[in-house]
């Protein structure tokens, strides 16, 4: 599960810093959520991984789950979901404004006028 | 227990509600002097937890009564206080200027403002290392809706990097907050300096690597070499009252350096104390230089006092990466006169480019400006104190951190670097006054009544007037200082007001 979990987590924010160094706003866009999400998975693996096991104290439990990190993931979800609806409309503005989507603004040469 | 250091956080926010719920029910000016009234009592704020704290004393409020390490702490001591009172100084002045029209040019100024200042006191205030995350994405979120106020192509563009730049920012700040509680097992600050001291060998290289993740991020937000390349867009497209407040936000970065690097892992933290030491100095001096040459080649005012922004960022860092009880102290006072000149400069470079038509603050040969006596004495006022020289605080400040960096291996490199720089700016800025003031052509746009001009300056010459009293109470200031400093360089006392007040009686550890 530790190997299968870092691989996605690896992946994920690989491809996510791929994205993010790409010169259009919507790959940019979609690579800062990859990396969002593969950070909220590392988050939520810092408490370890255990199967079954309940977060909350109680008489007849074998283990604990940690909670704090489920708590912090929740919190960095919903900053991330905040941020990505922020950064879609800050680029469908960019893209009116400047006329192109690329983060510089500046046309390429294939880009028809 | 007193709940004095929650009140900078609550006043803000609450304001904010306020304000944002009577958008349609109440005229612009019942907002603005509701908006002015709340940043003036942050003032007073920020002045009651300075008195509460100057003699030493750390105040620890545990949110919700939840005793420290497993409840959120908010804690003031020296650093904090000074920090929160620079910043609400600035705050004010910054909204007297932009109460004078700016804030007609978009919806949500004033809440913003105030979300702004929520987070930024919330960053200085908090004990926690996930919630400086939180109020960092605060102050970011309020950051990017102020940054784009008003709107326009140059401040879309640059919003764009800002906001992708910090985006991918703070995912860093979640990796390493993630690696350190993985590692250690906590978030609040005082605990983890407790438990990086106590690493086991074989953890030593994540914790490290969190460590430094952590510094990455804070010198993204402060604009350290090579990540400052966003500053200068940023800061020059934005509105100016806005440009004068983000002269706050690099100095956050320089916080969270300056906290982390003596609380965490500072002098005590074993083998990972001074994490942070073989890095900072070289790349503030770095910061120091480029920043320099790039206000020397800029070719419009509002970039070149960005540029300026920068070099003052490397100069405070300088100080600070002395890592030595002058050099904090140094840095501290430089930190509020570098903030406050800093936010002069952008309030008046605004009105010269209002009065120079379409030219804007382009440095080029343009129309005279009106009333180029007034303006012209408050550029020389403004552009002495950017630059360094005397009689101002600024060369009080640089002198400062010249003199404890003689006790540096590095002496050599601090100040030929430091003078070099100041020698950059001297020259950039009196091309850019002559340019501006001298070199005119045409006649002058129409010149506003004498009065109007007083009035649309009074908001910079507030701000200078506030260099002055720095420079008039330059000794008390610095004592307070080298206080600070030496309670930084103490963790423990932190340490002990955190883990050791919280819940009533105390708590075996």
């Amino acid at each position: 599960m530790e190997a299968l979990l870092s691989l996605i987590i690896g992946a994920l924010v690989g491809c996510g810093t791929y994205l993010v160094l790409r010169g259009r706003t919507f790959p940019v866009v979609l690579g800062l959520t990859l990396l969002s999400y593969g950070v909220n998975l590392f988050l939520f693996a810092t408490g370890r991984l255990v199967v079954g096991l309940p977060p909350v104290i109680s008489s007849g439990a074998a283990g604990y789950t940690d909670p704090l990190p489920q708590a912090l993931v929740l919190t960095a979800i919903v900053i991330s979901f905040g941020m990505t609806a922020f950064v879609i409309m800050l680029s469908l503005k960019a893209r009116a404004e400047l006329g192109n989507d690329h983060v510089d603004g500046r046309p390429s040469p294939g880009d028809r006028p | 227990m007193t709940h004095l250091p929650l009140l900078p956080v609550l006043l803000p926010l609450l304001t904010g509600i306020l304000l944002l719920l009577l958008r349609s029910a109440m005229p612009l000016a019942v907002r603005r002097w509701i908006n002015l009234g709340a940043v003036a009592a942050q003032v007073a704020l920020a002045l009651a937890i300075l008195m509460a704290v100057a003699g030493g004393d750390i105040l620890v409020y545990a949110l919700g009564n939840w005793p420290a390490p497993y409840g959120i702490v908010l804690v003031a001591d020296r650093l904090t206080a000074w920090m929160l009172l620079i910043t609400a100084l600035l705050a004010f002045f910054a909204l007297l200027h932009g109460i004078q029209g700016t804030d007609r040019y978009g919806h949500h100024f004033h809440p913003l403002f105030q979300l702004q200042l929520f987070g930024l006191n919330g960053a200085f205030l908090t004990g926690d290392i996930f919630n400086l995350f939180v109020f960092f994405e605060i102050l970011l979120l309020s950051s990017y809706g102020l940054l784009l106020h008003g709107g326009g192509r140059e401040r879309t563009r640059a919003g764009l990097h800002f906001v992708v730049l910090n985006l991918a920012g703070s995912t860093l700040f979640l990796f390493a907050a993630g690696s350190l509680y993985g590692m250690l097992g906590t978030l609040n600050m005082a605990d983890l300096a407790l438990k990086v001291a106590a690493t086991p060998p074989e953890d030593l290289g994540l914790v490290r690597a969190a460590g430094l993740l952590l510094f990455g991020v804070f010198a993204l937000k402060a604009a350290l070499i090579p990540l400052h390349l966003w500053l200068p867009a940023a800061y020059s497209a934005t509105s100016a009252p806005v440009a004068a407040l983000f002269a706050i936000m690099t100095k956050v970065g320089a916080y969270g350096l300056l906290r982390v690097g003596t609380l965490i892992f500072g002098p005590e933290a074993g083998p990972l104390g001074g994490l942070y030491v073989p890095w900072l100095l070289p790349l503030a001096l770095l910061t120091l230089t480029i920043g320099a040459l790039g206000a020397f080649s800029a070719t419009a005012l509002r970039r070149q006092v960005a540029y300026l922004v920068v070099v003052s960022v490397g100069l405070l860092l300088t100080a600070f990466g002395l890592w030595s009880r002058g050099g904090i102290a140094a840095g501290l006072y430089y930190l509020a006169h570098s903030t406050l000149a800093a936010g002069a400069f952008f309030l008046l470079a605004d009105r010269i480019a209002q009065g120079r038509g379409p030219l804007a603050d382009r440095l080029s040969p343009g129309p005279a400006i009106p009333h180029p006596g007034l303006v012209g004495a408050l550029f020389f006022a403004v552009a002495i104190l950017s630059a360094g020289l005397p009689p101002l605080s600024g060369f009080v400040g640089k002198l400062l951190v010249v003199r404890a960096a003689i006790a540096d291996p590095a002496w050599p490199w601090v100040m030929g670097l430091v003078l070099a720089s100041g020698l950059l700016a001297v020259i950039a800025l009196a091309r850019s006054g002559s340019l501006l003031f001298f070199r005119t052509e045409g006649p002058a746009t129409a010149a506003a009544p004498a009065r109007a001009a007083g009035l649309a300056l009074a908001p910079a010459v507030g701000l200078v007037v506030l260099c002055l009293i720095l420079l008039i109470w330059a000794g008390p200031i610095l004592q307070l200082g080298q206080a600070t400093a030496e309670q930084l360089l103490q963790p423990q006392d932190y340490v002990r007001a955190v883990l050791g007040t919280s819940g009533e009686g105390g708590r075996p550890r």
